[in-house]
């Protein structure tokens, strides 16, 4: 009786591992080799495919959610339906592109008589933007991250009325990397997907960070 | 014809503007004449990809330690102090990810979608838990899961539930692992991350119904101990029936069961069999009768679950974001002043047909159909076996654990006046 019941045990733990050991063998083997690229979602549907040859397309790696500013339609979920609070998707100044205008379309309510700091005329709700004189005619705006909230109300400005050099971010100090973005889930223009934790940012006029890291 | 111009370009700037707000320069890059240094734009690191490798590896050890403490050294105290170390680096270091719980999800989208690649951690996540209970036990419950550590610290006052009521209750961990297979396989949504109750203590940020979901299970959980392990979680479901094959697993007495009935009530979490010494409590047609009637109940209850799945499948599928998409298209607001919503406006701009999305939606919700099915089939099948579990009675004469609910916390050691030879 003893033993026909251990026999029985033995049987069904050697079951499930081979199971298992076949399952993770079908995903490793998907994830070294294969004919079509593996991050066919993650590289942005970069269509090289077999040409790519990026180290990240033979392994497996960490990977991170990205926003990719060409698709946002600036809506403003990001600021509601981060697990975090504030949302660790903010609004990020590309340099390189901004005009530094006096009047600038991000930074001042569209419908706003005089050019000055004060709050009333600022578009950001929460005052995260920092105006600073540089030289005439030009300012220089910076973004206080502890404030800002990821509404893209600035973004919205900056694209419409200047060079689009506000953009929306994941910020990966802040993000938590949930398994899940639940942000992502919430995003209207499908706007998120998973990325090699090596090239994490999606900026406009400006290249990837990691592009001269090798 | 100036003015004529004037408008043609002024069309052409708002039409591009339209297109693409994006890569205009608008306004030249201003030439600076008093030495202004543009600051780069920041970009901090995502965590270093090195550090899941050290997850992966106290994982590992955490999960040797335990299993040795409970088998060989056989110490309550070494299982605790394990447990509060996991709570600290699964817990609140690590912040509840990457979890086993959840890694089901990563490995069913895995699976089910070739283009998702499934991280390494998340994957080895899943699989060495249950490797190590198909030899030891549930020994990740006892002292490495920083779910358990958690309400393990808070089960003060644990009341006996009943048998009956634990097996009944028991279900539904099914429910709730068929359902986040459904969700994930289909790529619709992550639901055990979503609903996680504790991620948001050791955060120190969550929403309001989070930290109110966590502050439930964590009362209910001094007179129900491990409520989300018992009766929730669908990890647990897997390890519950690996465990039921293990190799080894945690004895109450290190020698022979002398009755003493000492540790009948030292199991916060009813995972203690008492013996059943009369060894065939019915006749033998009876029995034969419950075969017969559990034969013919199961496969009877699978379909009428399957069935009724079926039928459940548009409102399963109601959550997909495709087929809500189609929905909205195919539905406007009837009220014409409401602005159109932003998946429409994104729509629109992304300039896909029409008839793509449609396709998208019908192929996601055939998808759910089939899903309906065979997620009321198995719900079925878990019926079918908890009737039949409650029918039959195993006969055993010793005071044991029962190998598939027992977290192998080892509490009922300390209880054992036998000690070791």
């Amino acid at each position: 009786m003893q033993n026909r019941r251990d026999f029985l045990n033995l049987l069904c733990r050697g079951t499930l591992l081979t199971g298992l050991a076949a399952a993770s063998g079908v995903l490793v083997y998907r994830s070294v080799k294969g004919g079509q690229c593996k991050l066919g979602t993650s590289c942005n549907n970069c269509q090289k495919s077999d040409s790519c040859n990026l180290p990240e397309a033979d392994l497996f790696r960490q990977t991170v959610w990205q926003l990719d500013p060409k698709k946002c339609i600036q809506c403003g979920r990001c600021a509601e339906n981060c697990v975090m609070t504030p949302s660790a998707v903010k609004a990020t100044h590309v340099y390189a592109m901004c005009g530094y205008c006096d009047l600038c379309g991000g930074y001042l309510k569209p419908d706003t008589k005089t050019i000055s700091t004060a709050a009333e005329n600022q578009l950001c709700p929460t005052s995260a933007i920092k105006r600073k004189f540089v030289e005439d005619p030009f300012y220089q705006y910076t973004i206080d991250e502890a404030l800002c909230i990821g509404c893209a109300k600035c973004v919205k400005g900056c694209s419409a009325f200047g060079n689009g050099s506000l953009q929306l971010q994941v910020r990966h100090d802040r993000c938590k990397n949930c398994n899940q973005c639940s942000i992502a889930r919430n995003c209207p223009s499908e706007a998120f997907s998973r990325v090699p934790a090596n090239k994490p940012y999606l900026l406009q006029g400006i290249e990837s960070k990691d592009e001269n890291r090798g | 014809m100036k003015k004529a111009l004037a408008l043609v370009l002024l069309v052409f700037l708002f039409a591009v503007q339209v297109m693409n707000s994006y890569g205009i320069q608008r306004f030249p890059k201003p030439e600076f004449e008093s030495g202004y240094v543009q600051p780069e734009t920041l970009m901090p690191d995502p965590r270093a990809e090195v550090l899941a490798i050290m997850d992966i590896a106290v994982l590992l050890v955490s999960l040797s330690v335990v299993s040795w403490l409970v088998l060989k050294k056989r110490s309550r105290n070494g299982v605790f102090w394990m447990s509060l170390f996991s709570l600290a680096y699964f817990g609140f270091y690590r912040e509840g990810c990457v979890c086993a719980i959840g890694s089901i999800q990563n490995v069913t989208l895995a699976l089910f979608d070739t283009s998702y690649i499934i991280p390494l951690s998340a994957l080895i996540f899943f699989v060495t838990p249950l490797v190590y209970t198909l030899f030891f036990g549930r020994t990740f419950c006892a002292g490495v899961c920083p779910f358990g550590a958690m309400q393990d610290l808070v089960a003060f006052r644990p009341q006996k539930l009943g048998s009956k009521l634990n097996a009944v209750l028991g279900v539904i961990p099914y429910l709730y692992l068929g359902l986040a297979v459904l969700y994930a396989a289909t790529g619709t949504d992550f639901i055990i991350c979503r609903y996680d109750p504790f991620v948001g203590i050791w955060r120190l940020n969550a929403s309001f119904g989070m930290f109110v979901f966590a502050g439930i299970l964590l009362i209910l959980g001094i007179f129900i101990a491990r409520p989300y392990c018992r009766f929730l979680c669908p990890y647990g479901v897997l390890l519950n029936w690996s465990s039921r094959f293990s190799r080894r697993h945690l004895t109450i007495t290190p020698s022979d069961c002398i009755q003493c009935r000492l540790c009948e009530n030292s199991c916060p979490y009813d995972a203690i069999d008492i013996p059943v010494t009369v060894k065939n409590p019915e006749d033998k047609r009876t029995m034969a009768r419950k075969l017969i009637f559990i034969i013919i109940l199961i496969p009877v209850l699978i379909f009428a679950g399957g069935w009724t799945g079926s039928r459940l499948y548009e409102s399963l599928a109601g959550v997909n974001a495709k087929v809500q998409l189609a929905k909205q298209i195919v539905s406007p607001p009837k009220d014409s002043n409401q602005p159109e919503t932003f998946e429409i406006q994104a729509f629109k701009s992304s300039g896909k047909q029409q008839s793509l999305a449609f396709a998208e939606a019908s192929a996601m919700l055939g998808k759910f159909y089939l899903g309906g099915w065979l997620l009321g089939g198995f719900m079925g099948l878990v019926f079918g076996g908890l009737i039949a579990g409650l029918m039959i009675t195993k006969h055993h004469t010793d005071y044991i654990p029962n190998k598939g609910t027992c977290f192998s916390c080892a509490r009922c050691i300390d209880y054992c006046p036998v000690k070791m030879p």
